[in-house]
């Protein structure tokens, strides 16, 4: 191979440029600078470059996606679901109703009599002292009177409701109303107006209709709402075929659909209306329209997706740019100055390498739950402390480093220069561990994202309204979205997987890179 | 090498120290209910004292009205006398809590160690002697993925794949349904049963890293001079692999495997948590997130003090392992 040329920091060039310079010609030879060379290196490792594509497409599809996608991180979409609502109840009568005469009176035990009466089929009975009597007046319905003729009631099973809104029917034209249905006749005359009836029981005033007479009860749950005499006609009809659902047109021309379902425990129908209700758009399957469909929030899923990769990404630069910098400031002091100031920086790597930091960080994002923190400053606390509990491995290793850099001869160079302290650490001896440091940041930021993901799944690291691939995910934890809904929670396990991968690819990639000692 | 050990604990004892005191100024900057509901709670009890006299009975009982070294002094005085306190969450003493979880995440954590030894290990020989092939390429890669494999989507993978679609095993718990039926060979597979997917994670989220080192080093064995010289005199390769370069990676895998070995006893708290396995993982997850501070406290102490008998076991070992390493 062209190793041994590489490691003199020259390539060959082109074969038909080699014959045209004599052999001693420095055009003969391409110098590539080290830079270059790593570059080179670098690409020639397939792998850590289908991880710098990965990354590549992570950071357009959360940067770019996110300006292109048409909807915001926390837009909620709605979709019209058909409810079944309880509309209206209905009952068939099979006990005697009573209508009371003006001025008189009737009490239950009356009334309880009057059944008994109308069993054995008496025409009187007594109560009290007193002699009611008990005149049938047609098809279950009877008249009850005193002996001297008055009226005092009614008995009956079919119904006489009003067909007009709020208007009450009075006594005297249940009783006509009532005896005409009965014995099947087309008019009676009630507190002096004419009415006519039809053998379904309308009741008519000059063509208009004011009641309905049926042997069903029906009426609204909801008290606002008036049922019109045609939907109760047609569903007594539907009730009588036993019919399970059924449609009605109402006088606008709306189409309902009612669902009927008859309780045999207490002897009635509950008819449900099927009314369009707008809900959140939740757990939608991928469509055209959300190509992967919508989260519990009813939000479109790619678009959280997006967002979330910037989250997760931003955090994870930041956290790690944290911890770099306390890193390379701590490691690079105690390296420098070794003896007490190097022991005592060490001390303090070691206390924090010994915190339990995953713990320490549940706690703290229980603690900051418990006094309801903005989400947004709750995302800059968690940068903070995962960025300063991170710093110390930077700087055992830079340190590490600088120790063996410190007694090579450029750094007695430097001291016999007379360049200052600060300047002989930051700008001769850091920039000496640089690729160390790059190679340990790559690594770092994939960390970080692992690490904020998780805390997110626990629900202790960013928090709605943001998105991030961790708290996705965190509703997975709900066993139906585990079984049911695999674009709630692939999509998102699959980039995190895929972004720390390729962070930890590259990373390697280019420790290889700037280490032609391994790559031999 | 005595002098060095007793050196070594010494200067553990000082970390653990100040460890201690910056987690427990933070526990006590952390809002906590819990005093003020107890007190509450008791003052509301018949002819019993007003709110203001437990509350002062109680934070002195928790060494809360103290400053907080002071607090810590007071601590750190009872832990070291055996005196852990009780858990406000599980209402028992925190040693007893303990007591009750931590062998089953120590023995979750042996079985694991065991298995991640006997993969990784041969997995990471065979990279390092093939490098640059296929197989090289497959296990690094593999070993990568392993490392940036998010626990929590893996597990959820897992329960989505045997759990949900094939049915082999429960989604949640260490004992199913018909646990007290059994007879006990039968709760003892039952509960083995429950184990298998918790281990599997551990096990392939832990191979990576190991099976990475075990790489590197005999990477770094294999280019050494006296490979080369085992080569030039004529050793078989099997001979110089297995003899010669695979001793000598002995002497980092002991040290790290022997600096992992007090981790056994740490619990792990997602796998745990996920799985609903009462461990010590599980069991100090709760207490945490609901702010149970003297058994978090205990539970913290007790990583740190793992933490720091894990170093000290490895520089140890490495020191004892390795006879080209003595310390002065």
């Amino acid at each position: 191979m062209s190793d041994n040329l590489e490691n003199k920091n020259t390539a060959v060039a082109p074969s038909e440029e080699k014959q045209q310079y004599s052999l001693n010609d420095d055009r003969r030879v391409k110098v590539l600078s080290p830079g270059a060379m790593v570059a080179k290196r670098f690409f020639r490792n397939r792998v850590a470059v289908v991880g710098l594509a990965i990354l590549a497409f992570m950071f357009i599809f959360s940067f770019v996606g996110g300006l292109l996608t048409p909807y915001e991180e926390d837009q909620q979409f709605y979709r019209i679901d058909v409810f079944n609502k309880e509309y209206a109840g209905a009952v068939k009568n099979v006990d005697f109703r009573y209508a009371i005469a003006d001025g008189q009176e009737m009490g239950s035990p009356v009334q309880a009599k009057v059944v008994l009466a109308t069993q054995t089929g008496d025409t009187s009975f007594t109560y009290r002292d007193v002699t009611y009597t008990v005149t049938k007046e047609g098809e279950d319905f009877y008249s009850i009177g005193l002996t001297d003729g008055t009226m005092i009631g009614l008995a009956y099973k079919d119904i006489v409701a009003s067909s007009v809104q709020g208007v009450k029917n009075t006594f005297d034209f249940t009783y006509n109303a009532l005896k005409a249905y009965t014995n099947e006749e087309s008019s009676f005359t009630a507190d002096g107006t004419d009415y006519t009836i039809d053998e379904d029981g309308v009741v008519s005033k000059g063509g208009e209709e004011v009641a309905f007479i049926s042997r069903y009860v029906v009426q609204p749950i909801s008290k606002d709402v008036f049922l019109t005499r045609s939907f109760q006609e047609e569903l007594v009809a539907e009730l009588e075929k036993g019919a399970k659902e059924f449609t009605f047109t109402d006088e606008n021309g709306e189409t309902h659909d009612y669902t009927v379902e008859y309780k045999a425990d207490v002897k009635n129908w509950i008819i449900r209306q099927g009314t369009d209700t707008r809900v959140y758009d939740t757990y939608s399957a991928p469509s055209a329209k959300h190509w992967l469909g919508t989260d519990r929030n009813g939000m479109d899923m790619l678009t959280r997706l997006m967002y979330g990769g910037r989250v997760s990404l931003v955090i994870g630069f930041i956290v790690e740019a944290i911890a770099t910098f306390l890193g390379i400031i701590m490691g690079g002091i105690a390296g420098y100055f070794g003896k007490w100031v190097d022991n005592l920086i060490m001390r303090i790597v070691d206390i924090f390498y010994c915190i339990p930091s995953m713990p320490i960080i549940i706690i703290l994002g229980a603690a900051m739950d418990a006094m309801s923190v903005d989400p947004t400053l709750r995302m800059v606390y968690l940068m903070l402390i995962l960025g300063f509990l991170g710093w110390p491995s930077m700087a055992r290793m830079i340190r590490g480093q600088i120790l063996s850099l410190r007694e090579q001869e450029f750094m007695t160079a430097t001291e016999a220069g007379g360049i200052s302290v600060s300047r002989r650490i930051f700008k001769h001896l850091v920039p000496n561990v640089i690729p160390q440091i790059i190679v340990s940041v790559t690594m770092g930021v994939g960390g970080a994202i692992l690490t904020e993901a998780s805390l997110s799944f626990l629900g202790l690291g960013v928090k709605f309204p943001f998105a991030s691939w961790g708290n996705i995910i965190n509703d997975v934890n709900n066993t139906y979205v585990l079984q049911h809904f695999w674009f709630i929670w692939i999509p998102a396990g699959t980039l995190l997987l895929l972004t720390v991968l390729a962070f930890n690819l590259v990373g390697d990639g280019l420790r290889d890179a700037f280490d032609p000692k391994m790559k031999r | 090498m005595r002098k060095f050990i007793v050196k070594r604990l010494l200067l553990s004892v000082v970390i653990f120290f100040f460890v201690m005191l910056i987690i427990y100024a933070l526990m006590r900057c952390l809002p906590s209910s819990y005093i003020e509901n107890v007190a509450r709670a008791k003052s509301q009890l018949p002819g019993s004292k007003s709110y203001d006299e437990w509350m002062a009975q109680l934070t002195a009982m928790y060494n809360m009205d103290k400053g907080i070294f002071a607090g810590y002094i007071a601590w750190l005085g009872e832990f070291f006398t055996g005196n852990f306190g009780d858990s406000w969450k599980y209402t028992v003493p925190v040693i007893q809590k303990f007591n009750e979880t931590v062998w089953l995440s120590f023995i979750m954590g042996v079985i694991t160690m065991f298995f991640e030894l006997i993969i990784a290990i041969p997995l990471g020989i065979i990279a390092a002697t093939k490098q640059y092939s296929k197989t090289d390429y497959t296990i690094s890669v593999l070993a990568l993925a392993f490392i940036s494999l998010p626990t929590f989507f893996f597990i959820a993978l897992l329960k989505l794949v045997f759990c949900v679609r094939l049915g082999w095993f429960d989604l949640f718990g260490l004992i199913g349904r018909t646990h007290e039926q059994l007879s006990s060979w039968g709760k003892f597979l039952d509960m083995a049963d429950h184990l298998v997917l918790p281990l599997v994670t551990l096990v392939i989220i832990s191979i990576g890293g190991l099976m990475r080192y075990t790489r590197t080093n005999m990477l770094e064995v294999l280019n050494a001079d006296y490979i080369r010289t085992a080569r030039a005199k004529g050793v078989s390769e099997h001979n110089v692999i297995y003899h010669h370069a695979f001793r000598n990676t002995l002497i980092p895998l002991v040290t790290i495997v022997g600096g992992s070995l007090p981790g056994l006893f740490s619990g792990a708290l997602f796998t745990e948590t996920m799985f609903a396995i009462p461990g010590i993982g599980y069991a100090s997850y709760h207490a945490m997130v609901e702010g149970d501070i003297p058994f978090s406290m205990f539970y913290l102490a007790f990583l740190a003090i793992l933490t720091l008998l894990g170093n000290l076991i490895a520089d140890i070992l490495y020191a004892v392992v390795d006879p080209r390493v003595r310390i002065a």
